[in-house]
Protein backbone atom coordinates (compact mmCIF):
# COMPACT_ATOMS: atom_id res chain seq x y z
CA UNK A 1 0.00 0.00 0.00
CA UNK A 2 1.47 3.33 -0.93
CA UNK A 3 1.59 6.47 1.87
CA UNK A 4 -1.47 8.40 0.91
CA UNK A 5 -2.86 7.94 4.10
CA UNK A 6 -0.49 9.50 5.97
CA UNK A 7 -0.55 12.80 4.38
CA UNK A 8 -1.60 16.13 5.31
CA UNK A 9 -5.16 18.12 4.10
CA UNK A 10 -1.89 20.94 2.50
CA UNK A 11 0.08 17.73 1.33
CA UNK A 12 -3.37 16.01 0.24
CA UNK A 13 -4.37 19.45 -1.54
CA UNK A 14 -1.09 19.41 -3.32
CA UNK A 15 -0.73 15.94 -4.69
CA UNK A 16 -4.29 15.88 -6.06
CA UNK A 17 -3.92 19.88 -7.58
CA UNK A 18 -0.43 18.62 -9.29
CA UNK A 19 -2.03 15.59 -10.73
CA UNK A 20 -0.04 13.29 -8.38
CA UNK A 21 -2.52 10.68 -7.47
CA UNK A 22 -6.52 11.20 -7.53
CA UNK A 23 -9.01 11.50 -4.97
CA UNK A 24 -10.06 7.54 -5.73
CA UNK A 25 -6.49 6.99 -5.24
CA UNK A 26 -6.25 8.37 -1.90
CA UNK A 27 -9.74 7.49 -0.91
CA UNK A 28 -9.03 3.76 -1.43
CA UNK A 29 -5.78 4.08 0.11
CA UNK A 30 -7.58 5.64 3.05
CA UNK A 31 -10.35 3.17 3.40
CA UNK A 32 -7.57 0.34 3.12
CA UNK A 33 -6.00 1.90 5.90
CA UNK A 34 -9.54 2.18 7.49
CA UNK A 35 -9.91 -1.90 6.96
CA UNK A 36 -6.58 -2.80 8.30
CA UNK A 37 -6.90 -1.20 11.39
CA UNK A 38 -10.19 -0.53 12.27
CA UNK A 39 -10.52 -4.57 13.91
CA UNK A 40 -8.04 -3.04 16.22
CA UNK A 41 -8.82 0.77 17.15
CA UNK A 42 -13.24 0.73 16.36
CA UNK A 43 -13.15 4.20 15.61
CA UNK A 44 -16.40 4.15 13.46
CA UNK A 45 -19.49 3.71 14.19
CA UNK A 46 -20.40 3.88 10.42
CA UNK A 47 -17.73 3.49 7.35
CA UNK A 48 -19.14 5.05 4.30
CA UNK A 49 -17.44 3.12 1.54
CA UNK A 50 -19.90 3.47 -1.09
CA UNK A 51 -20.22 7.35 -0.33
CA UNK A 52 -16.65 7.75 -0.21
CA UNK A 53 -16.19 6.67 -3.53
CA UNK A 54 -18.43 8.31 -4.59
CA UNK A 55 -17.70 11.62 -3.53
CA UNK A 56 -14.53 11.06 -4.48
CA UNK A 57 -15.26 10.01 -8.61
CA UNK A 58 -17.23 13.45 -8.02
CA UNK A 59 -14.53 15.02 -7.00
CA UNK A 60 -12.03 13.90 -9.34
CA UNK A 61 -14.31 15.08 -12.30
CA UNK A 62 -14.46 18.94 -10.42
CA UNK A 63 -10.47 18.50 -10.24
CA UNK A 64 -10.11 18.24 -13.76
CA UNK A 65 -12.44 21.06 -14.49
CA UNK A 66 -10.01 22.99 -12.47
CA UNK A 67 -11.99 23.41 -9.18
CA UNK A 68 -9.74 25.30 -6.12
CA UNK A 69 -11.61 24.57 -3.02
CA UNK A 70 -9.09 23.49 -0.34
CA UNK A 71 -11.28 20.88 1.19
CA UNK A 72 -11.72 19.17 -2.27
CA UNK A 73 -11.27 15.36 -2.69
CA UNK A 74 -9.74 14.96 0.61
CA UNK A 75 -10.98 12.02 2.81
CA UNK A 76 -12.39 12.98 6.45
CA UNK A 77 -14.17 11.37 8.98
CA UNK A 78 -17.09 13.30 10.82
CA UNK A 79 -18.62 12.59 14.44
CA UNK A 80 -21.43 10.91 14.36
CA UNK A 81 -23.27 13.84 16.50
CA UNK A 82 -23.44 15.94 13.27
CA UNK A 83 -26.61 15.08 10.86
CA UNK A 84 -25.17 13.84 7.58
CA UNK A 85 -28.41 14.16 4.97
CA UNK A 86 -29.17 10.48 4.07
CA UNK A 87 -26.14 9.01 5.98
CA UNK A 88 -27.24 7.00 9.44
CA UNK A 89 -26.36 9.12 12.22
CA UNK A 90 -26.66 7.39 15.78
CA UNK A 91 -24.59 10.01 17.96
CA UNK A 92 -23.55 6.68 19.03
CA UNK A 93 -26.30 5.57 20.76
CA UNK A 94 -29.14 2.53 20.36
CA UNK A 95 -31.27 5.32 20.48
CA UNK A 96 -30.99 6.50 17.57
CA UNK A 97 -29.78 3.50 15.94
CA UNK A 98 -31.92 3.51 12.82
CA UNK A 99 -31.91 7.32 12.02
CA UNK A 100 -31.15 8.64 8.92
CA UNK A 101 -30.85 12.51 8.73
CA UNK A 102 -32.86 14.38 5.99
CA UNK A 103 -30.84 17.18 6.11
CA UNK A 104 -27.28 18.24 6.76
CA UNK A 105 -25.55 20.01 9.57
CA UNK A 106 -24.31 23.16 8.50
CA UNK A 107 -20.29 22.85 9.36
CA UNK A 108 -20.76 19.50 7.45
CA UNK A 109 -22.99 21.09 4.94
CA UNK A 110 -19.67 23.75 3.93
CA UNK A 111 -17.49 21.08 3.81
CA UNK A 112 -19.42 18.42 1.55
CA UNK A 113 -19.98 21.88 -0.81
CA UNK A 114 -16.26 22.07 -1.00
CA UNK A 115 -16.42 18.51 -2.11
CA UNK A 116 -15.27 16.32 0.67
CA UNK A 117 -15.19 12.83 0.97
CA UNK A 118 -16.51 11.29 3.81
CA UNK A 119 -15.09 8.32 4.53
CA UNK A 120 -17.52 7.46 8.12
CA UNK A 121 -19.15 9.00 10.96
CA UNK A 122 -16.90 8.40 13.89
CA UNK A 123 -17.35 6.84 17.36
CA UNK A 124 -17.72 9.34 20.14
CA UNK A 125 -18.98 9.07 23.91
CA UNK A 126 -23.10 8.26 23.58
CA UNK A 127 -24.73 11.78 23.24
CA UNK A 128 -21.24 13.22 23.54
CA UNK A 129 -21.06 12.37 27.75
CA UNK A 130 -17.83 11.41 28.15
CA UNK A 131 -14.26 11.99 28.02
CA UNK A 132 -13.52 8.41 27.22
CA UNK A 133 -15.48 6.95 23.98
CA UNK A 134 -16.02 3.95 26.08
CA UNK A 135 -19.47 4.82 26.72
CA UNK A 136 -20.68 4.60 22.89
CA UNK A 137 -23.31 2.44 22.48
CA UNK A 138 -20.68 0.33 19.52
CA UNK A 139 -18.31 -0.40 21.74
CA UNK A 140 -15.02 1.75 23.47
CA UNK A 141 -12.71 3.16 20.74
CA UNK A 142 -9.15 1.80 21.45
CA UNK A 143 -5.70 4.90 21.24
CA UNK A 144 -3.82 3.76 18.58
CA UNK A 145 -0.44 4.78 20.41
CA UNK A 146 -1.89 1.74 22.52
CA UNK A 147 -4.53 -0.27 22.08
CA UNK A 148 -5.13 -0.93 25.92
CA UNK A 149 -5.45 2.76 26.65
CA UNK A 150 -8.99 4.91 25.79
CA UNK A 151 -8.23 7.74 23.12
CA UNK A 152 -10.13 10.22 25.20
CA UNK A 153 -13.55 11.47 24.39
CA UNK A 154 -15.93 12.74 22.97
CA UNK A 155 -14.59 13.01 19.25
CA UNK A 156 -12.26 9.94 20.56
CA UNK A 157 -13.47 8.54 17.29
CA UNK A 158 -12.26 11.47 15.06
CA UNK A 159 -9.45 11.89 16.89
CA UNK A 160 -8.05 7.98 16.55
CA UNK A 161 -8.98 8.28 12.97
CA UNK A 162 -6.61 11.14 12.37
CA UNK A 163 -3.63 9.29 14.55
CA UNK A 164 -4.17 6.20 12.64
CA UNK A 165 -4.04 7.74 9.52
CA UNK A 166 -7.62 6.36 8.79
CA UNK A 167 -8.48 10.16 7.35
CA UNK A 168 -6.69 12.87 6.27
CA UNK A 169 -8.46 15.09 9.22
CA UNK A 170 -11.57 14.76 11.07
CA UNK A 171 -14.73 16.93 12.67
CA UNK A 172 -15.35 16.70 15.78
CA UNK A 173 -17.08 18.94 18.67
CA UNK A 174 -16.26 19.97 22.14
CA UNK A 175 -18.51 20.98 25.02
CA UNK A 176 -15.91 21.03 27.40
CA UNK A 177 -12.71 19.07 26.32
CA UNK A 178 -13.95 16.95 23.84
CA UNK A 179 -11.78 18.17 20.92
CA UNK A 180 -8.92 19.12 23.08
CA UNK A 181 -8.46 16.31 25.37
CA UNK A 182 -8.79 13.67 22.90
CA UNK A 183 -6.34 15.32 20.85
CA UNK A 184 -3.85 15.48 23.61
CA UNK A 185 -4.30 11.56 24.02
CA UNK A 186 -4.14 10.77 20.60
CA UNK A 187 -0.99 13.25 20.13
CA UNK A 188 -2.71 14.83 17.25
CA UNK A 189 -3.91 18.78 16.81
CA UNK A 190 -7.26 19.79 18.54
CA UNK A 191 -8.99 23.36 17.98
CA UNK A 192 -12.17 24.75 19.82
CA UNK A 193 -13.24 27.83 18.26
CA UNK A 194 -14.87 30.55 20.17
CA UNK A 195 -18.55 29.36 20.69
CA UNK A 196 -20.68 31.02 18.42
CA UNK A 197 -18.18 31.04 15.70
CA UNK A 198 -19.28 27.30 14.21
CA UNK A 199 -22.76 26.74 13.78
CA UNK A 200 -24.25 24.33 15.87
CA UNK A 201 -27.38 23.93 13.53
CA UNK A 202 -27.67 20.21 12.65
CA UNK A 203 -24.81 18.83 15.46
CA UNK A 204 -26.96 16.94 18.16
CA UNK A 205 -27.03 19.23 20.93
CA UNK A 206 -25.66 18.65 24.23
CA UNK A 207 -25.06 21.58 25.92
CA UNK A 208 -26.75 24.43 24.29
CA UNK A 209 -24.34 27.20 25.77
CA UNK A 210 -21.11 25.40 25.56
CA UNK A 211 -21.22 23.35 22.35
CA UNK A 212 -18.41 24.08 19.37
CA UNK A 213 -18.05 21.79 16.65
CA UNK A 214 -14.37 21.97 16.05
CA UNK A 215 -11.55 20.50 13.39
CA UNK A 216 -9.08 17.48 14.34
CA UNK A 217 -6.35 17.34 12.10
CA UNK A 218 -2.55 16.04 11.74
CA UNK A 219 -1.14 20.07 11.51
CA UNK A 220 -1.80 23.52 13.06
CA UNK A 221 -2.09 24.45 9.67
CA UNK A 222 -4.56 21.91 8.53
CA UNK A 223 -6.51 23.06 11.46
CA UNK A 224 -6.64 26.45 10.04
CA UNK A 225 -7.68 25.82 6.66
CA UNK A 226 -10.63 23.33 7.89
CA UNK A 227 -11.37 27.03 10.21
CA UNK A 228 -11.41 29.28 6.92
CA UNK A 229 -13.81 26.68 5.63
CA UNK A 230 -16.07 25.46 9.03
CA UNK A 231 -16.59 29.40 10.30
CA UNK A 232 -18.92 32.11 10.15
CA UNK A 233 -22.59 33.29 10.81
CA UNK A 234 -25.03 30.75 9.94
CA UNK A 235 -28.93 32.18 10.12
CA UNK A 236 -29.84 29.07 11.16
CA UNK A 237 -28.14 29.09 14.27
CA UNK A 238 -29.08 31.97 16.39
CA UNK A 239 -26.45 32.08 18.48
CA UNK A 240 -23.63 31.63 15.62
CA UNK A 241 -21.32 34.88 15.36
CA UNK A 242 -21.86 37.48 13.09
CA UNK A 243 -17.87 38.52 13.28
CA UNK A 244 -16.25 38.49 9.82
CA UNK A 245 -14.02 35.58 9.32
CA UNK A 246 -10.45 36.26 8.56
CA UNK A 247 -8.05 34.18 6.68
CA UNK A 248 -6.72 31.67 9.85
CA UNK A 249 -3.75 30.54 7.41
CA UNK A 250 -2.44 34.48 7.69
CA UNK A 251 -1.67 34.32 11.44
CA UNK A 252 0.98 30.79 10.78
CA UNK A 253 4.37 32.14 10.73
CA UNK A 254 4.28 35.26 12.45
CA UNK A 255 6.44 35.49 15.19
CA UNK A 256 5.98 35.07 19.08
CA UNK A 257 8.63 37.47 20.13
CA UNK A 258 7.13 40.08 22.56
CA UNK A 259 4.15 37.59 23.25
CA UNK A 260 2.91 38.01 26.64
CA UNK A 261 1.86 33.63 27.63
CA UNK A 262 0.68 33.41 31.13
CA UNK A 263 0.20 29.89 33.15
CA UNK A 264 -1.38 29.36 36.24
CA UNK A 265 0.30 26.81 38.97
CA UNK A 266 -3.42 25.87 39.64
CA UNK A 267 -3.25 23.87 36.33
CA UNK A 268 -0.92 21.81 37.17
CA UNK A 269 -1.88 20.75 40.21
CA UNK A 270 -2.72 17.15 40.65
CA UNK A 271 -0.73 16.63 37.26
CA UNK A 272 1.03 13.59 36.59
CA UNK A 273 4.39 14.53 36.60
CA UNK A 274 5.67 13.22 32.94
CA UNK A 275 3.37 15.09 31.77
CA UNK A 276 4.03 18.42 33.80
CA UNK A 277 7.92 17.82 32.71
CA UNK A 278 7.15 17.83 29.24
CA UNK A 279 4.69 20.49 29.29
CA UNK A 280 7.43 22.88 31.37
CA UNK A 281 9.70 21.86 28.36
CA UNK A 282 7.39 23.07 25.60
CA UNK A 283 7.32 26.08 27.76
CA UNK A 284 10.79 26.63 27.41
CA UNK A 285 10.49 26.38 23.78
CA UNK A 286 8.19 29.15 23.57
CA UNK A 287 10.54 31.37 25.75
CA UNK A 288 13.40 30.13 23.30
CA UNK A 289 11.10 31.88 20.76
CA UNK A 290 10.88 35.29 22.72
CA UNK A 291 7.90 34.75 23.96
CA UNK A 292 7.50 36.06 28.25
CA UNK A 293 5.89 33.43 29.95
CA UNK A 294 4.16 35.05 33.04
CA UNK A 295 2.45 33.62 36.02
CA UNK A 296 -1.48 34.53 36.37
CA UNK A 297 -3.56 34.05 39.08
CA UNK A 298 -6.87 32.31 37.28
CA UNK A 299 -9.64 31.30 39.36
CA UNK A 300 -9.53 27.86 40.49
CA UNK A 301 -10.18 25.29 37.80
CA UNK A 302 -12.06 22.73 40.49
CA UNK A 303 -15.01 25.61 40.75
CA UNK A 304 -15.59 25.61 36.63
CA UNK A 305 -16.21 21.59 37.34
CA UNK A 306 -19.51 22.01 39.73
CA UNK A 307 -20.23 24.87 37.27
CA UNK A 308 -19.90 22.81 34.18
CA UNK A 309 -22.07 19.87 35.96
CA UNK A 310 -24.85 21.91 36.58
CA UNK A 311 -24.93 23.82 33.56
CA UNK A 312 -24.58 21.01 31.08
CA UNK A 313 -26.41 18.25 32.97
CA UNK A 314 -29.16 21.02 32.79
CA UNK A 315 -28.83 21.79 29.40
CA UNK A 316 -28.72 18.06 28.07
CA UNK A 317 -31.86 16.71 30.49
CA UNK A 318 -33.82 19.49 27.65
CA UNK A 319 -31.75 18.87 24.82
CA UNK A 320 -32.51 15.19 25.12
CA UNK A 321 -35.91 15.54 26.10
CA UNK A 322 -37.35 15.65 22.40
CA UNK A 323 -36.18 11.71 21.80
CA UNK A 324 -39.60 10.18 22.82
CA UNK A 325 -39.42 7.68 20.04
CA UNK A 326 -42.40 9.68 17.70
CA UNK A 327 -40.80 11.71 15.22
CA UNK A 328 -37.52 9.48 15.25
CA UNK A 329 -35.83 7.11 16.87
CA UNK A 330 -36.82 4.54 19.55
CA UNK A 331 -38.02 4.85 22.93
CA UNK A 332 -36.49 6.30 25.70
CA UNK A 333 -35.76 2.45 27.21
CA UNK A 334 -32.92 2.39 24.81
CA UNK A 335 -30.99 5.16 26.89
CA UNK A 336 -28.01 3.59 28.47
CA UNK A 337 -26.40 4.63 31.77
CA UNK A 338 -24.39 7.73 31.27
CA UNK A 339 -27.39 9.52 29.73
CA UNK A 340 -30.28 8.50 32.38
CA UNK A 341 -27.87 10.09 34.65
CA UNK A 342 -27.05 13.26 33.53
CA UNK A 343 -30.65 13.69 32.31
CA UNK A 344 -31.86 12.45 35.85
CA UNK A 345 -29.43 15.44 37.44
CA UNK A 346 -30.39 17.87 34.80
CA UNK A 347 -34.01 17.23 35.72
CA UNK A 348 -33.59 17.92 39.07
CA UNK A 349 -31.17 21.00 38.70
CA UNK A 350 -33.78 22.57 36.91
CA UNK A 351 -36.95 21.49 38.77
CA UNK A 352 -39.41 23.74 40.83
CA UNK A 353 -37.37 24.99 44.23
CA UNK A 354 -33.85 23.56 43.13
CA UNK A 355 -33.49 26.21 39.95
CA UNK A 356 -31.98 29.37 42.01
CA UNK A 357 -29.88 26.99 44.40
CA UNK A 358 -28.25 24.90 41.34
CA UNK A 359 -28.43 26.54 37.21
CA UNK A 360 -29.03 30.05 38.52
CA UNK A 361 -25.67 29.94 41.00
CA UNK A 362 -23.95 27.93 38.40
CA UNK A 363 -24.67 30.36 36.05
CA UNK A 364 -23.42 32.95 38.48
CA UNK A 365 -19.79 31.70 38.84
CA UNK A 366 -19.60 31.33 35.00
CA UNK A 367 -19.89 35.06 35.25
CA UNK A 368 -17.27 35.41 37.74
CA UNK A 369 -15.49 32.66 35.98
CA UNK A 370 -15.40 34.52 32.77
CA UNK A 371 -14.25 37.98 34.53
CA UNK A 372 -11.58 36.05 35.81
CA UNK A 373 -10.42 35.55 31.93
CA UNK A 374 -11.07 38.84 31.14
CA UNK A 375 -8.62 40.08 34.06
CA UNK A 376 -6.32 37.59 33.12
CA UNK A 377 -6.03 38.52 29.53
CA UNK A 378 -5.52 42.28 30.35
CA UNK A 379 -1.79 40.94 31.79
CA UNK A 380 -1.45 38.20 29.15
CA UNK A 381 -1.44 37.69 25.62
CA UNK A 382 -3.00 33.38 25.99
CA UNK A 383 -2.72 30.77 28.60
CA UNK A 384 -0.46 28.22 28.39
CA UNK A 385 -0.71 24.95 30.23
CA UNK A 386 -1.10 20.77 30.15
CA UNK A 387 -4.32 19.95 28.26
CA UNK A 388 -4.99 17.03 30.19
CA UNK A 389 -4.40 16.26 33.99
CA UNK A 390 -2.53 12.24 32.82
CA UNK A 391 -2.12 10.85 29.39
CA UNK A 392 -4.31 8.36 27.88
CA UNK A 393 -5.88 6.16 30.97
CA UNK A 394 -6.44 2.64 30.71
CA UNK A 395 -9.62 1.11 28.86
CA UNK A 396 -11.91 0.74 31.70
CA UNK A 397 -11.31 3.76 33.41
CA UNK A 398 -14.52 5.63 33.15
CA UNK A 399 -16.76 2.93 34.67
CA UNK A 400 -19.01 3.88 37.28
CA UNK A 401 -17.51 7.16 37.76
CA UNK A 402 -19.82 9.32 37.73
CA UNK A 403 -17.86 12.91 37.38
CA UNK A 404 -14.80 10.79 35.41
CA UNK A 405 -15.08 13.20 32.37
CA UNK A 406 -15.50 16.51 34.60
CA UNK A 407 -12.22 15.64 36.82
CA UNK A 408 -10.22 14.54 33.59
CA UNK A 409 -11.12 17.95 31.60
CA UNK A 410 -10.92 20.15 34.63
CA UNK A 411 -7.88 21.85 32.66
CA UNK A 412 -10.10 22.73 30.08
CA UNK A 413 -13.63 23.24 31.12
CA UNK A 414 -13.07 26.84 32.58
CA UNK A 415 -12.31 27.73 28.75
CA UNK A 416 -14.96 26.40 27.45
CA UNK A 417 -17.54 27.87 30.07
CA UNK A 418 -16.09 30.91 29.66
CA UNK A 419 -16.73 30.27 25.84
CA UNK A 420 -13.00 30.48 24.85
CA UNK A 421 -11.03 29.32 22.05
CA UNK A 422 -8.51 27.25 22.11
CA UNK A 423 -6.06 24.38 20.63
CA UNK A 424 -4.12 21.17 21.58
CA UNK A 425 -0.66 20.71 20.02
CA UNK A 426 1.36 17.35 20.61
CA UNK A 427 4.60 18.31 23.00
CA UNK A 428 6.10 15.32 23.80
CA UNK A 429 5.32 11.54 25.39
CA UNK A 430 5.26 10.33 28.59
CA UNK A 431 6.14 6.80 28.77
CA UNK A 432 5.39 6.04 25.16
CA UNK A 433 2.04 8.20 24.81
CA UNK A 434 0.98 11.62 23.85
CA UNK A 435 1.30 14.72 25.95
CA UNK A 436 -0.80 17.69 24.77
CA UNK A 437 0.36 21.80 25.24
CA UNK A 438 -2.95 23.64 25.30
CA UNK A 439 -3.01 27.70 24.26
CA UNK A 440 -6.07 29.71 25.00
CA UNK A 441 -6.93 32.72 23.67
CA UNK A 442 -9.63 35.42 24.22
CA UNK A 443 -13.15 35.47 22.69
CA UNK A 444 -12.94 35.49 19.08
CA UNK A 445 -8.55 35.63 18.24
CA UNK A 446 -8.39 32.40 16.87
CA UNK A 447 -5.51 34.18 15.08
CA UNK A 448 -3.86 34.38 17.93
CA UNK A 449 -3.77 30.98 19.32
CA UNK A 450 -3.17 29.73 16.00
CA UNK A 451 -0.14 32.03 15.77
CA UNK A 452 1.43 30.38 19.10
CA UNK A 453 0.62 26.89 18.10
CA UNK A 454 2.13 27.33 14.68
CA UNK A 455 5.10 28.70 15.91
CA UNK A 456 5.50 25.90 18.32
CA UNK A 457 4.98 23.38 16.09
CA UNK A 458 7.15 23.91 13.79
CA UNK A 459 10.38 24.20 15.74
CA UNK A 460 9.38 20.67 17.23
CA UNK A 461 8.83 17.11 15.02
CA UNK A 462 6.39 15.66 17.64
CA UNK A 463 3.52 15.92 14.87
CA UNK A 464 5.64 13.87 12.32
CA UNK A 465 5.36 10.89 14.75
CA UNK A 466 3.21 8.47 13.97
CA UNK A 467 1.59 5.50 16.14
CA UNK A 468 3.07 1.91 15.15
CA UNK A 469 -0.02 -0.49 14.64
CA UNK A 470 1.73 -2.83 13.16
CA UNK A 471 3.40 -3.89 16.93
CA UNK A 472 0.12 -3.82 18.77
CA UNK A 473 -0.79 -7.08 20.14
CA UNK A 474 -4.36 -6.71 21.24
CA UNK B 1 -16.44 3.73 43.68
CA UNK B 2 -17.87 6.76 44.83
CA UNK B 3 -19.60 6.95 48.21
CA UNK B 4 -22.53 9.53 49.04
CA UNK B 5 -21.46 11.63 52.16
CA UNK B 6 -24.45 12.97 52.83
CA UNK B 7 -27.83 11.73 51.07
CA UNK B 8 -29.21 14.38 49.00
CA UNK B 9 -31.37 12.44 47.96
CA UNK B 10 -33.95 9.99 48.56
CA UNK B 11 -34.74 6.69 46.71
CA UNK B 12 -38.13 8.52 46.19
CA UNK B 13 -36.62 11.86 45.26
CA UNK B 14 -34.83 9.61 42.28
CA UNK B 15 -38.33 8.03 41.53
CA UNK B 16 -39.77 11.20 41.32
CA UNK B 17 -37.38 12.71 38.83
CA UNK B 18 -37.15 9.93 36.71
CA UNK B 19 -41.11 10.28 36.35
CA UNK B 20 -40.35 14.13 35.61
CA UNK B 21 -37.62 13.14 32.82
CA UNK B 22 -40.01 10.08 31.43
CA UNK B 23 -37.00 7.54 32.11
CA UNK B 24 -38.00 4.56 33.44
CA UNK B 25 -35.59 3.18 35.99
CA UNK B 26 -35.24 -0.52 37.48
CA UNK B 27 -35.00 -0.58 40.86
CA UNK B 28 -31.49 -1.61 41.20
CA UNK B 29 -30.67 1.87 38.97
CA UNK B 30 -32.61 3.68 41.40
CA UNK B 31 -30.44 2.47 44.39
CA UNK B 32 -27.79 2.99 42.28
CA UNK B 33 -28.48 6.75 41.31
CA UNK B 34 -29.56 7.35 44.60
CA UNK B 35 -25.65 7.28 45.83
CA UNK B 36 -23.93 8.41 42.17
CA UNK B 37 -26.34 11.67 42.31
CA UNK B 38 -25.96 12.52 45.95
CA UNK B 39 -22.30 12.27 45.20
CA UNK B 40 -22.66 14.49 42.60
CA UNK B 41 -25.01 16.71 44.33
CA UNK B 42 -22.11 16.11 47.28
CA UNK B 43 -19.19 18.00 44.82
CA UNK B 44 -21.59 20.55 43.59
CA UNK B 45 -21.32 21.79 47.08
CA UNK B 46 -18.14 24.02 46.71
CA UNK B 47 -20.52 26.40 44.83
CA UNK B 48 -21.24 28.13 47.97
CA UNK B 49 -18.00 29.36 48.14
CA UNK B 50 -18.05 31.63 45.61
CA UNK B 51 -19.36 34.84 45.89
CA UNK B 52 -21.80 35.78 43.55
CA UNK B 53 -23.81 38.37 45.74
CA UNK B 54 -22.80 41.18 43.24
CA UNK B 55 -23.34 39.12 39.94
CA UNK B 56 -26.24 40.27 38.12
CA UNK B 57 -28.59 38.46 35.53
CA UNK B 58 -25.75 36.43 33.59
CA UNK B 59 -24.85 37.24 30.09
CA UNK B 60 -24.86 35.75 26.41
CA UNK B 61 -21.58 33.81 26.60
CA UNK B 62 -20.62 35.80 23.39
CA UNK B 63 -23.33 39.04 23.63
CA UNK B 64 -25.63 38.20 21.45
CA UNK B 65 -28.69 39.62 21.71
CA UNK B 66 -32.73 39.34 20.01
CA UNK B 67 -31.00 37.67 16.78
CA UNK B 68 -34.33 37.90 14.05
CA UNK B 69 -34.66 36.88 10.44
CA UNK B 70 -36.81 39.00 8.19
CA UNK B 71 -40.48 37.97 8.09
CA UNK B 72 -40.63 35.94 4.71
CA UNK B 73 -41.78 33.00 3.73
CA UNK B 74 -39.57 30.20 2.48
CA UNK B 75 -40.07 26.50 0.98
CA UNK B 76 -40.75 24.62 4.83
CA UNK B 77 -39.25 21.05 5.21
CA UNK B 78 -41.13 18.90 3.04
CA UNK B 79 -43.93 16.27 4.81
CA UNK B 80 -41.97 13.23 3.37
CA UNK B 81 -38.59 14.17 4.74
CA UNK B 82 -39.96 14.98 8.12
CA UNK B 83 -41.77 11.56 8.70
CA UNK B 84 -39.16 9.59 7.52
CA UNK B 85 -37.96 8.42 10.85
CA UNK B 86 -41.35 8.28 12.67
CA UNK B 87 -41.70 4.76 14.14
CA UNK B 88 -45.70 4.98 13.41
CA UNK B 89 -47.56 7.28 10.82
CA UNK B 90 -50.77 7.60 9.61
CA UNK B 91 -52.18 9.39 7.10
CA UNK B 92 -49.14 11.70 6.78
CA UNK B 93 -49.53 12.71 10.43
CA UNK B 94 -47.31 11.00 13.55
CA UNK B 95 -48.84 8.46 15.58
CA UNK B 96 -48.59 9.16 19.64
CA UNK B 97 -49.70 7.83 22.50
CA UNK B 98 -53.45 9.37 23.56
CA UNK B 99 -52.97 11.88 25.91
CA UNK B 100 -56.43 11.77 26.87
CA UNK B 101 -58.29 8.69 27.43
CA UNK B 102 -62.33 8.79 27.26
Amino acid sequence: MNNLHTLSIKEARDGLDSKKFSSVELTKTCLERTKTVEPKINAYVTVTEEAALRMAKKADELLKNGDLNPLLGIPVGVKDNYCTKDIRTTAASKVLDNFIPPYDASVWDRVKQQGAVLVGKTNMDAWAHGSSTETSDYGATKNPWDTTKLPGGSSGGSGATVAADEVIYSLGSETAGSIRQPASWCGIVGFKPTYGRTSRYGIIAMGSSLDCPGPMTKTVEDSAIVMNSIAGNDPHDATSSEKNVPDYTSYLGKSIRGMKIGYSNDYFEGVDSGVVETVKKAMNKLEELGATIIEVKLFEPKYAIAVYTIIQRSEVSSNLARYDGIRYGDGRDRFEEEAKRRIMLGTYALSSGYYDAYYLKAEKVRTVIINDFNTAFEKVDLIVGPTSPSTALPVGSSKDHPMFGEMADVLVEPSSIAGLPGINVPCGFSKGLPVGLQFIGPQFREGLVFTAGYAYEQVTEWHKRKPDLQSLNK
Amino acid sequence: MIQAKTNHLTEDDVRHIAKLARLHLTEEEVKKFQKQLSSVLDYIEILNEVDTSNVGIPPQIIGKENTFRNDETSPSFPQKGALKNASKKKDGYFVADAVFYE
